[in-house]
């Protein structure tokens, strides 16, 4: 399955939950924020949310900045 | 502590029910180290603090830039980098899911080489913003007219900028600041982006900011916390001015000393 991370298209083996996916790119799971399909996911749907093919997702954390 | 300066420290800055000690608030960006804005942030008394919105790096472990915050500081989310009203409202939302605060810190430009704001996409996306709850902070061009909509569109404060970001060129407006302050009394004007130096931030408190937004300034100055307390100062210098009334200017002298009984 593609979908596309931070504008990266990526190859992904079954069909992961946005929780499982947190877990596979090894990120921290806090103080991020996930879109899906240009809609924010709440926290506690991640785990309930399956990535589907074509799927867009913004992962987000914060930076420096004025 | 002397009363002269006991009226400027009881008074707070207050936005939608956040109240503030410090009229500062300062930005993240640009500095050094982790170390040197820590420091910073220190020494300049700021209670808040701006942070931006970015993607997460997939090809390597990235920590967590917010970890080397005060933990004690309230963080204030920006939409920098967003050239639409639509991306402003996303970004904010990302910002709000991912910190659970409503406030934002409203930036929609409209150029890349001056910076200056989209003052159109800017209310729409307050507009947008402030429906969904959000305690927004537009950033805009110094202007009465669109302070007054951003107003009307229910933004908790409203924040002109003194000149472009990052240029430290200080206040280039005087008048529209200080017909901002008149004509909105009860507004919360929080004059953002442009210091460059101590005096600047006090020119924009004494005609009549609520409060200073600056990062540059302190961030790029060869020694940032000395230059975070040259800017409490001149804040609470300012403020302390501006409460007081300045004297009139006058074309010509006006003696101090009395001219009758002068020796002959």
């Amino acid at each position: 399955m593609r979908v596309f991370i931070n504008g990266e298209s990526k190859e992904l083996s079954g069909t992961p939950s946005l929780a499982e996916l947190i877990t596979q790119l090894e990120l921290p799971a806090a103080r991020i924020a996930i879109e899906l399909n240009r809609a924010v996911v709440r926290r506690s749907e991640w785990s309930g949310t399956i990535l589907q093919d074509d799927d867009r997702i913004e992962i987000v954390h914060f930076v420096g900045g004025g | 502590m002397s009363t002269a300066t006991a009226p400027a420290t009881r008074e707070q800055l207050n936005i939608a029910g956040h109240a503030f000690s410090s009229r500062l608030i300062i930005g993240t960006g640009k500095y050094r180290s982790h170390a040197e804005m820590r420091s910073a942030h220190d020494a300049s008394g700021a209670e808040m603090v701006t942070v931006a919105v970015r993607r997460v790096p997939l090809d390597r472990s990235s920590e967590s830039f917010l970890d080397y915050l005060n933990p004690a500081l309230q963080i204030l989310p920006n939409t920098a980098g967003c050239y639409s009203a639509e991306d402003a409202v996303r970004t904010a939302r990302l910002a709000r899911e991912a910190l659970q605060t409503d406030l934002v810190k409203l930036e929609v430009i409209g150029d890349q080489t001056t910076l200056f704001p989209d003052n159109e996409q800017t209310l729409e996306a307050a507009r947008i913003l402030v429906k969904e709850g959000f305690v927004v902070l537009p950033y805009f061009s110094d202007d009465l007219i669109m302070a007054k909509k951003l107003l009307d569109a229910g933004c908790a404060a409203i924040m002109p900028l003194a000149a472009p970001i990052g240029s430290g060129l200080g206040v280039q407006n005087p008048a529209n600041l200080r017909i901002m302050r008149e004509q909105l009394p009860d507004a919360t004007i929080i004059v953002d982006a442009g210091v460059g130096t101590a005096s600047d931030a006090a020119i924009a408190m004494e005609l009549g900011a609520d409060g200073v937004l600056m990062n540059t300034a302190i961030a790029e100055a060869n020694d940032p916390a000395r230059m975070a307390t040259a800017m409490k100062l001149a804040i609470e210098a300012g403020r302390l001015a501006y409460l007081a009334g300045r004297m009139p200017k006058r074309l010509y002298a006006s003696a101090s000393s009395p001219l009758q009984g002068v020796i002959k």
